[in-house]
């Protein structure tokens, strides 16, 4: 075999009391795809970070070609030829794709950006792996996938010679993320090495050459792709055989939440459009999609935050005009946040204070806020929905993010609602804390809660729903049941393929 | 070097903090004083005593600290919020004179005991007024109030000086710009006789303790805060974002402009454009130094006004120029800012 | 209406305009470059008021004019350099951080003005910057005198606005600006230190506000008093709102400015005491907010404007 390419040995490092890396090394051959495997804080994200010079390690060292890297400086690990594609873009919208790619290329005291020459090898790039795109278009106007071939671009630009990709397939649909593996396996003949991110099994298998799989900071295994098994990684992955909740017969009541034909516009665009769906007591139905297709704007609708522009809804079988949040929590209608921290909770106020301010009508008397009762409230939910780290007092920032989901749950859950709003509610939420939420969400299903759950994480809908959705540039497809969808026919319905017959079917 | 977030902030940091930011605001004006080649100490001396020396400096040092008590919640309740009111001196102005306007032309004839009332209500309402317009823009077309308000400021100065120099003009003023005076039943109660403090730090006072129940126990004031702390999880429990905010900025403006109807009704009696030096500017700063806190800005009212009182008696007496005590109030925002800052950070290396 | 065109008629009008727009062309270029690099600076007030004050100062006690100027450019970078500290370095509310400045340098000012020159009946005045007429071309009507018999400081403050155009949309640097103004996370992963980017602009762009402020003590007046910036640093702030960021669009927007209220200026004495002066006076600060409310919708607001970057913090 030859010399490798990039090697990281024994690299540690630690925040406060937390280990994030534990002694970590790993080597990467040239032409290699070697896939970091890992749930979150397994540690994937510090590693690639000290690899790309954000952070120092406490100890360990990077080596490119054998030459080590001085610790801490993100130049030095692009002069050495390391790029990142990350998860969250570092792009800009309002500058231009090629402005997107220059940006620090160049000397800062040259006084000329030599535009000409820098669209020249953007193109010869561009048209050598496949990934073609206008170089004077303004990156906020392209679409997702367009924007992550930028990003590729960006450290191809930068004379890539390994490149780490953090969660690709996250924001992408099931075709764009099969044209971007085919563009990794072209890359990797060209000469290029990868590592990329992930923790879904099907496209680890499908695409790396290697399989390192990362947990709680540790390196705890190096398999070599075709000598391995899904069933082997998610063993390795966990460290244990985690059991998520097993979901029980449904035995559906009377439709309680009705939509037909319902659409949004906002400022122009149509980001709903004429959608249905009927929800009943005792179900979970799933709405799938790739992120950004609608499934916001329908959260936030059912939310009580915006309202319709056209169409009906029936609500226990009554139509209903706008319903504002106030309307929606006293009709008992249960609400999780796509984002616990931007909407779920304020971080600096207490927990108490969290925990009514959406039901501020039944805490206060002439407009004085019954504190005592909500402090009651707070710790009845922290006492049944086994919230840790804090007291009904404590600032809310202080919990973890599970906990955190814990408190938000509760307050939802604790007064039995009969209907429940779920937007991707085990987002980035470690394996334990997602199957308390799965367990919570399923129990409440069976007290004859309907819940309505939205996510993008196919596992979870399968998990949890009775009937499934899937959402596509603002329109819903008919409703396929649990029985009927496979991961192969669910991606079909996110890229928006559904079949006619399907539209009888339930 | 880092800044690591603290967990905890322990409660005896966070009443430290003022008082640091002003000791090291003290210690940089002394750096300058000594330039001046003047003994630091001595100096400080001397503001201590022309603020607190006598029955009348105290009487004058209360008196100057009235106004800014109203600046300075004004202030306070609309950060809370995040509503960035920097226009409480055009408040003030607008507020001072619809009082000389109202008493001198229509309700000077009233008993005091009714037109002392609707004469501050009159006064609140305008600076009310004035701050809706800039809440508008920011709700309608999304402009940063900051900017708007300040620029308020010159507008309604502008529009005082037009008034004071046409219809609202004292003739007795030997063609001064001076606006005609209020009737002698809208004057305050003095509070102690041979002094100009009058019943307008009574009505400060109250008023912060008014504002700290409302903000710590009522659905409003725990409806502002989460609208300030984090607008898009307000808007997610149902906060109305809208209502709040303007009626956080009745709030703020009509405070702001309580202050000038309190300044005209309890010292001048009549409005030039010099009634405030720069009241609503240093409101702000008295609102940082009392961390957003209504009470904290009775203290940090009562810190300013020592400074320009002492400093005016120091100045005379030392050849210092008075506008040490502009210098010192305006580098203890700076300080407090800092300082606030590492209540919340700490250095890690 | 023959008083309209009367005023439009003459060559003084055009004249002033240039004036009047020169400090607001320099001030609104420094606040331009403060913003592209994602900080807004209200300190500009403020280090306007100091510019104007030791520029004057430097000059009163000997100093040359272009001495003068280089002074105050300095001591605005230094307030700049205030302002990123506790802005960049701390990322303090650039809000609160930027009036704190403005009240620290203003108040200072006066100090400092109080203290080093005495108290006299008439402020004491320099000799200011004389107009350069351009020979021949300074003779062409109503153009030469407007554009080619003004002070050397104006000549300048073109130029500055063609020079920062280039730089920001023709240069690395400029894409590295525009870049930490947009993203600053982006830009560090492209090798660029954005706080670095952050500590020049801001003080780079506070050094022209520091030199917007000496034009009006060294060009326009030959005095200093207090008070005499009177919101030409918050009319600045809008401006750039108004020109969507651009240095070439806060050139005509100050011209505009500038002409509005050379006019305004003319209509005064024109109309004399039927109307009172103050309702002119206000023109220039409604002006201003009439452009924020028009514009700010339509602008495209550098993304980071305001956000404090702290490196692996998201």
């Amino acid at each position: 075999m030859m010399a490798p390419v990039l090697e990281i040995v024994g690299v540690s490092k630690r925040f406060g009391t937390n280990l994030a890396n534990d002694g970590i090394s790993l080597s990467l051959a040239k032409g290699e795809i070697v896939a970091l495997l890992g749930e979150n804080g397994a540690g994937k994200t510090t590693l690639m970070s000290i690899l790309f010079g954000h952070y120092v390690p406490d100890s360990g060292e990077v080596l490119i070609d054998g030459t080590a890297l001085p610790p801490g400086k993100p130049r030095a690990a692009i002069r050495a030829g390391i790029g990142m594609v990350h998860q969250h873009f570092s792009l800009a919208p309002n500058l231009t794709v090629l402005e997107n790619v220059t940006t620090g290329t160049e000397s800062l005291w040259s006084l000329r950006s030599r535009r000409t020459e820098a669209r020249a090898k953007l193109l010869d790039i561009a048209q050598r792996f496949g990934l073609s795109v206008d170089p004077d278009a303004r990156l906020g106007d392209l679409s997702v996938g367009e924007q992550q071939r930028v990003e590729i671009l960006k450290a191809l630009y930068n004379d890539a010679r390994i490149l780490v990709l953090d969660e690709p397939t996250a924001v992408l649909t099931q075709a764009e993320a099969e044209t971007l593996f085919s563009t990794l396996k072209v890359m990797a003949r060209q000469g290029l090495s990868l590592i990329f991110i992930s923790h879904k099994l099907d496209e680890v298998m499908a695409t790396a050459d290697r399989i390192v799989v990362l947990r709680g900071g540790r390196h705890v295994a190096d398999r070599k792709a075709s000598e391995t098994s899904k069933a082997e990684l998610a063993e390795l992955l966990v460290g244990r055989s985690v059991s998520r909740p097993v979901r029980g017969a449904a035995t559906p009541g009377e439709t309680v939440l009705e939509a037909a034909a319902v659409s949004v516009r906002h400022q122009g665009v149509d980001t709903l459009k004429a959608v249905d769906f009927r929800l009943r007591a005792g179900e979970v139905l799933g709405i799938i999609g790739v992120s950004g297709n609608g499934q916001g704007v329908l959260a936030q609708l059912l939310s009580g935050t915006i309202s319709r522009t056209s169409g009906d809804i029936l609500l226990f079988g009554k139509p209903v005009d706008h319903l504002s949040v106030g309307d929606v929590v006293a009709a008992g209608i249960g609400r999780i946040p796509e984002d616990r921290n931007k909407e779920g909770a304020i971080g600096e106020m207490a927990i108490w204070e969290n925990a009514i301010l959406e039901r501020l009508p039944n805490y206060a008397t002439y407009g004085l806020v019954d504190r005592a009762g909500g402090m009651r409230f707070a710790g009845d939910i922290i006492a049944q929905f086994d919230v840790r780290g804090g007291t009904p007092a404590t600032r809310t920032r202080l919990l973890s993010g599970g906990n955190m989901q814990k408190l938000i749950l509760g307050r939802n859950l604790i007064n039995r609602p009969r209907i429940l709003l779920a937007a991707q509610p085990a987002r980035g939420l470690d394996e334990g804390a997602v199957a308390a939420v799965h367990e919570r969400i399923l129990e409440a299903r069976k007290a004859g809660t309907a819940v309505l759950l939205i996510s993008e994480d196919l596992d979870e809908v399968m998990a949890l729903a009775d009937r499934i959705q899937a959402i596509v540039g603002g329109r819903l497809s008919p409703p396929i049941r649990n029985e009927d969808a496979d991961r192969q026919r669910l991606g079909l319905m996110m890229a928006g393929e559904w079949h006619p017959e399907v539209t009888h079917a339930v | 070097m880092r800044f690591e977030r603290r967990e905890h902030r322990p409660l005896a940091l966070v009443i430290a903090t003022p008082i640091l930011a002003i000791v090291a605001a003290l210690a940089i004006s002394g750096v300058l004083i000594a330039i001046a080649g003047a003994p630091v100490l001595e100096a400080y001396w001397r503001i201590l005593k022309s603020a607190f020396g006598s029955r009348l400096s105290v009487t004058e040092t209360l008196t100057r600290a009235t106004p800014l008590m109203l600046t300075g919640l004004a202030a306070a309740v609309a950060f809370r919020a995040r509503l960035w009111n920097i226009g409480a001196e055009g408040q003030l102005y607008l507020g001072a004179i619809i009082v000389a306007a109202a008493s001198s032309h229509l309700l000077g004839g009233l008993p005091p005991i009714i037109q002392i009332p609707a004469l501050l209500v009159l006064g609140a309402i305008a600076g009310m007024v004035l701050l809706l317009v800039p809440l508008w823009l920011r709700l309608r077309f999304s402009v940063d109030e900051v900017v708007t308000t300040l620029l308020l400021n010159f507008v309604a100065v502008l529009f005082v000086s037009m008034l004071i120099d046409t219809v609202l003009k004292d003739p007795a003023a030997f063609g001064w710009p001076q606006s005609q005076s209020v009737a002698d039943g809208a004057m305050l109660p003095k509070l102690l006789s041979r002094s100009r403090l009058h019943l307008g730090l009574a009505i400060a006072v109250v008023l912060a303790l008014l504002l700290h129940f409302v903000q710590s126990r009522t659905v409003f004031g725990l409806q502002s805060r989460a609208a300030g702390l984090n607008p898009q999880a307000a808007v997610f429990a149902g906060v109305p974002l809208g209502r709040t905010l303007v009626g956080v900025a009745c709030i703020s403006g009509g405070l702001a402009g309580l202050a000038g109807a309190v300044e005209v009704m309890g010292v001048k009696g009549y409005v030039t454009t010099d009634l405030s030096p720069g009241y609503g500017y240093s409101g702000i700063v008295v609102a940082m130094l009392a961390n957003l806190h209504p009470l904290g800005v009775v203290l940090a009212a009562l810190f300013t006004a020592t400074m320009f009182v002492g400093a005016d008696g120091m100045s005379r007496s030392m050849g210092i120029p008075s506008y040490i005590a502009d210098l010192t109030v305006s580098l203890s925002l700076l300080t407090m800012l800092v300082a606030l800052f590492f209540t919340q950070y700490r250095i890690r290396r | 209406m023959t008083a309209v065109f009367d005023i439009l008629a003459s060559a003084g009008l055009w004249a002033a305009v240039l004036r009047i727009a020169t400090p607001l062309i320099l001030g609104t270029l420094g606040a331009l470059l403060c913003e592209r690099a994602g900080v807004l600076n209200l300190g500009i007030e403020g280090i306007m008021t100091f510019g104007a004050m030791i520029g004057w100062l430097s000059v009163y006690n000997g100093a040359d004019l272009w001495t003068g100027l280089l002074i105050a450019a300095v001591a605005g970078a230094v307030f700049g350099a205030l302002h990123a500290l506790l802005t960049v370095t701390l990322g303090l509310s650039q809000h609160v951080s930027g009036l704190g400045v403005t009240l620290f340098a203003s108040s200072l000012s006066y100090f400092l003005f109080r203290l080093l020159v005495p108290v006299a009946g008439t402020p004491p005045t320099i000799e200011p910057f004389q107009p350069i007429a351009i020979s021949g071309l300074s003779d062409l009507p109503f153009i030469g005198p407007a554009l080619f018999a003004q002070t050397p400081p104006t000549y300048l403050a073109i130029l500055i606005a063609l020079v920062m155009a280039y730089m920001l949309f023709r240069t690395p640097l400029g894409l590295a600006i525009r870049m930490t103004g947009e993203n600053p996370h982006a830009a560090e992963a492209q090798g660029i230190n954005p706080m670095a980017i952050r500590y020049g602009a801001v003080m780079a762009g506070s050094a022209l506000m520091g030199m917007a402020g000496a034009f009006l003590t060294l060009s326009a007046f030959n005095s200093f008093f207090p008070t005499m910036v009177q919101g030409r640093g918050w009319i600045c702030i809008a401006l750039v709102v108004f020109s969507s960021w651009r240095p070439g669009r806060a050139l005509l927007g100050a011209l505009l400015f500038a002409f509005f209220d050379s006019f305004q200026l003319r209509l005064q004495t024109t109309l004399g005491g039927a109307v009172p002066y103050q309702l002119f006076l206000m023109i220039p600060y409604i002006l201003s907010i009439a452009a924020l409310a028009i514009m700010a919708r339509r602008a495209r607001v550098p993304q980071a404007l305001m956000q404090p970057y702290r490196r692996g913090e998201r």
